[in-house]
């Protein structure tokens, strides 16, 4: 057993565990946030996407004592950060995620929308190209990826100001 | 039932939907986007132990012994089973119960389960499974269904026949040799489509329980948790009522969580044994080994036509390559032809199907089940038609149309077809009239159509009960809550139910609540498979929200004396429609019905009408409505290399109505994503041995962001006249013709015909090879 202390989504944290956990089994089985998922436990999927010092990780590949000392944001610390900034609701990437059907079975989503929340802390203004590539290491097998993009475009409008994108069958409806 | 009495497809207020037909979120959507939701492995439970199952390291072989003694001595190990503790076989389809939870005296591939370690933790439950030690003698394996079909040693499993034959069918209809010989053209060719798998991101995982008066309590992340009540009723030899069944939140399942696995058997087995709480959560490789998904198979095709493309008779022989058991193979076998018969019409009509087992992953349902392969095949040769009549592929299609409100060649009742809409709108959205040819060589476009059924009228087991049921309730404090056998696998079912209740009932979203897939308080469904929720589930929620609402219209008017007509439930009130001043929330509606009719609730089911051709077989693949789609899709074939990037896809999907447009397009856009995957990047394979070839994510090639082409989703309404509000299914269908679109897309790109998927660069390489040499022609026989 060793004792880690870092900081989980702004809260300071003490946990014991054995030396060769992962940071994806301290969450899940020490510290219960299991919003966190394991897919493939292999750095594949990307469904244990977490944020350390708010670079996206793979939760599944990094041992927990590599968070000693620093700031690991996971799913469940996003809704609480942006009310503690002032705002209501879920943090908008949530919102957008929700609001535009990206959420199918869900699993891969916490991992991804921590993709795009650390894509638009660093670049709050990308495109399409650039959101591909922020999330390619992320797998999804429900979406087919379209609503997820779509989502990512809405978060980013809504923050600019801007129109929200128009899917084809949007347009196709409101044209008929 | 319902099925008696059809609700119709218009709003059951008025002119418009309050809640359909708008992009609603779901109602489990804040807690998916928080990480609140909980999937199986997310349930901690005290004291709770970790399982793991040791499994077959031999295609093919004999148990001689199973010596469990050094892992029981291990220190933490609290339970260790094999296949002499559960030796009760069982299977999905009744009549083909051919597995058991651990093998008994027999493994039949690499991966099957032979025993089983509960342990304080995965660690030391790992540590024992090396402990235990088996004695193989080893059997010849079968890889080739060909080679599985000419056996000469031990069959796989012991029939009659002794042979390796899963299931075969041979169906007619019509005079198919008159057809043919009358035909102006006969095209015949050999096609064959690879084993492909679900790829759900969420790995199987089970949680069992049994208290101290010895309820068992199973959660699992199944998708059809009635089917696994009674298999662990079966196997356990429990009486269904000492055995509850909980689907938590599911993280994917595209038919892969179909059957019942050794893992909720176990998992409960070990918790009965050792008196705690087991859980059993597989590794990423188990997943691949533990399969069930598209089948391979060897398919050969004639189509005979007239000059002008009428179709006048289609003979198919199909041989599908069943892995080690049966799993839905019966269905499968059975799908893989009676799902052809539309959406064009042809007079008549043969299928020879026969699923053999090898000593493989088994195969089962996987997205577009038995269906997906036949329609590849045969959408590519009617391309070939087209080609050689010098039709327009579109054209082809439009021709031969099957038509609403008809029947099938094979006795299939057909309600509502929007076909031709489809067709129409990806041709005006791809601009396939000005794009196609003109786009220069290795770039081009292609089309084909499908159809797939919401639900069929087989039951798996028969029985007369329903096979959809729904119980809701009001409360005084104005919310509803629904109860439903349903099983939400991401789909969006759970918010479909909510959308038809605050339909009926006037109310909003946030006063609806849903309690699905619990089978101590649900009433049953037959799960989340065939596409059959929406439109089952749905019209029993509409059958179970119009009594209520039957109800708490009639008191209402009698409270305030007026005719119930006027009366109306809308946007969380009641109003009188003739006196604007009047309206009182839906909470006070619900306390003035409970004063006078008592406890608010009400109970609603579905069962499908009298269905099927009248043959053996004649109701598996009879639905009680189909969905239609049209695919166009656009290629670029780089000749050098052989890749084939494919830079977007338009589909056109008919789902009878969209009671939430947004969903539709999520499960169109999904699908598309899904077969283009299994087209060119995916292949479920194992190696000489039987070894799979690559059970990771990565190394099954699952596409990225990057990798996945730009999606135009398209919804059409038909309108089906038994369909919730006219609603079909919109799941699975929309995967089915994205694979020979994509296949004829290459033939008008670069024209080669690829009949052997995957499209790998290799085959594109050498087909190109063969065309410089000019080897590759389609051989019509006029």
């Amino acid at each position: 057993m060793q004792v880690l202390q870092f900081e989980l989504n702004g809260d300071p944290i003490e946990v014991a565990a054995p030396p060769h956990w992962t940071l994806l089994e301290v969450l899940r089985y020490r510290m219960a946030m299991t919003g966190t998922k394991q897919g493939c436990d292999k750095g594949d999927c990307g469904a244990c996407t977490v944020l350390l010092d708010g670079q996206p990780v793979l939760a599944c590949l990094t041992l927990a004592s590599n968070a000693r000392g620093r700031q690991v944001t996971t799913i469940e610390g996003l809704l609480p950060a942006h009310r503690a900034a002032g705002g209501s609701g879920a943090d908008p990437v949530q919102e957008a995620f929700d609001a535009c059907g990206a959420l199918q079975c869900g699993f891969c989503q916490p991992g991804m929308m921590l993709s795009t929340r650390a894509l638009l802390n660093r670049n709050p203004e990308p495109s399409r190209a650039e959101i591909q590539e922020a999330l390619s290491g992320n797998l999804c097998r429900c979406t087919g990826y379209t609503q997820i993009v779509q989502a990512v475009e809405t978060a980013v409008a809504q923050a600019c100001g801007k129109p929200a994108p128009v899917a084809a069958w949007q347009r196709d409806l409101e044209e008929n | 039932m319902a099925s008696r009495d059809q609700h119709g497809t218009q709003p059951p207020w008025g002119e418009s939907f309050q809640v359909v037909g708008k992009p609603h979120r779901k109602v489990d959507g804040r807690a998916k986007a928080t990480g609140s939701a909980v999937y199986a492995d997310d349930i901690q439970l005290p004291g709770m132990l970790h399982a793991k199952l040791l499994r077959s390291p031999h295609a093919h072989a004999r148990i001689i012994s199973i010596d469990t003694s050094r892992a029981l001595a291990l220190p933490g190990v609290r339970g260790v089973i094999t296949g002499a503790d559960l030796p009760t076989k069982y299977g999905v389809i009744p009549w083909t119960m051919d597995e058991t939870a651990l093998a008994v005296d027999k493994v039949r591939f690499i991966g099957d389960p032979v025993a089983a370690v509960a342990a304080l933790d995965e660690d030391t439950a790992n540590r024992a499974l090396g402990l235990i030690d088996v004695q193989y003698e080893a059997l010849p394996a079968y890889l080739d269904p060909r080679q599985a079909l000419e056996q000469e040693g031990e069959p796989i499993h012991a029939n009659k026949r002794g042979d390796n034959v899963s299931k075969h069918v041979e169906l007619s209809f019509g005079d198919l040799d008159g057809a043919f010989e009358g035909a102006d053209l006969v095209l015949e060719g050999d096609y064959s489509f690879h084993g492909s798998t679900h790829g759900m991101i969420e790995p199987h995982c089970a949680v069992a329980q049994v208290d101290s008066a010895g309820l068992l309590t199973l959660w699992s992340s199944t998708q059809i948790t009635h089917y696994v009540h009674r298999a662990l009723a079966h196997v356990l030899d429990l009486p269904a009522h000492r055995i509850r069944v909980i689907q938590p939140c599911l993280g994917g399942a595209f038919g892969g969580k179909s059957d019942p696995f050794a893992l909720e058997f176990v998992t409960a087995k070990l918790a009965q044994i050792t008196g705690r709480p087991v859980k059993m959560l597989w590794t990423r490789e188990e997943v691949f080994y533990a399969h069930r998904g598209r089948h391979p198979m060897q398919l050969h095709y004639r189509t005979a036509v007239d000059k002008d493309g009428t179709l006048r008779g289609v003979d198919a022989k199909i041989l599908i390559d069943g892995g080690s058991y049966s799993s839905f193979g019966l269905v499968t076998t059975y799908y893989s032809g009676q799902l052809l018969t539309g959406p064009y019409t042809f007079p008549s009509y043969r299928f020879d199907s026969t699923r053999v087992f090898t000593n493989k992953p088994p195969c089962g349902p996987k997205r577009g089940h038995g269906s997906v392969q036949p329609r590849f095949a045969f959408e590519v040769q009617l391309d070939e038609v087209a080609s050689a009549l010098d039709i327009d592929p579109i054209e082809i299609r439009r021709r031969n149309f099957l038509g609403e409100h008809t029947k099938t060649v094979n006795g299939q009742r057909i309600t509502s077809n929007g076909f031709l809409e489809c067709l129409e709108k990806v041709e005006r959205a791809s601009g396939w009239c000005e794009r196609r040819g003109k786009l220069g060589r290795g770039r081009g476009l292609g089309v084909a159509g499908s159809m797939y059924i919401s639900g069929t009228n087989y039951p798996i087991y028969p029985n007369d009960m329903p096979q959809a049921g729904i119980q809701i309730k009001a409360d005084r404090s104005g919310v509803v809550t629904i109860f439903t056998g349903g099983n939400d696998i991401g789909q969006g079912s759970n918010s479909v139910v909510a959308y038809l209740v605050a339909e009926e009932l006037g109310l909003e979203l946030d006063a609806v609540r849903v309690i699905a897939a619990d089978t101590d308080l649900c009433p049953v469904d037959l799960g989340a498979y065939s596409s059959r929720v929406t439109f089952m589930v749905g019209n029993a929620a509409i059958d179970a929200a119009r009594k209520l609402r039957k109800q708490v219209v009639q008191a209402v008017a009698e409270k305030w004396e007026v005719d119930p007509a006027r009366v109306r439930l809308v946007g969380g009130f009641a109003l009188d429609l003739e006196d604007s001043e009047r309206h009182i929330p839906s909470c006070e509606a619900f306390q003035i019905a409970e004063a006078r009719f008592d406890t608010l609730g009400a109970t609603g089911s579905y069962n499908t009408p009298t269905l099927g051709g009248d043959y053996r077989g004649g109701t598996i693949g009879a639905s009680p409505a189909y969905s239609f789609t049209a695919h166009i899709v656009e290629v670029e074939v780089d000749e050098e290399t052989g890749r084939i990037t494919v830079p977007k896809v338009w589909c056109a999907h008919d789902c009878g109505r969209a009671l939430n447009p947004m969903l539709v397009a999520g499960q169109i856009e999904g699908s598309v994503y899904m077969g283009i995957a299994e087209a060119l990047l995916e292949h479920h394979q194992v190696n000489r041995f039987g070894l799979h070839a690559g059970p990771s994510l990565l190394d099954y090639r699952m596409p990225t962001t990057m990798d996945t082409p730009e999606i135009e989703a398209f919804v059409v309404e038909s309108f089906d006249p038994e369909g919730p509000y006219g609603a079909k299914e919109a799941g699975e269908g929309p995967l089915h013709s994205a694979i020979p679109a994509l296949a004829n897309a290459i033939y008008d790109a670069v024209g080669i015909r690829l009949r052997d998927l995957p499209f790998t660069p290799a085959k594109v390489l050498a087909a190109l090879a063969e065309q410089r040499e000019g080897a590759q022609q389609p051989q019509p026989t006029v």
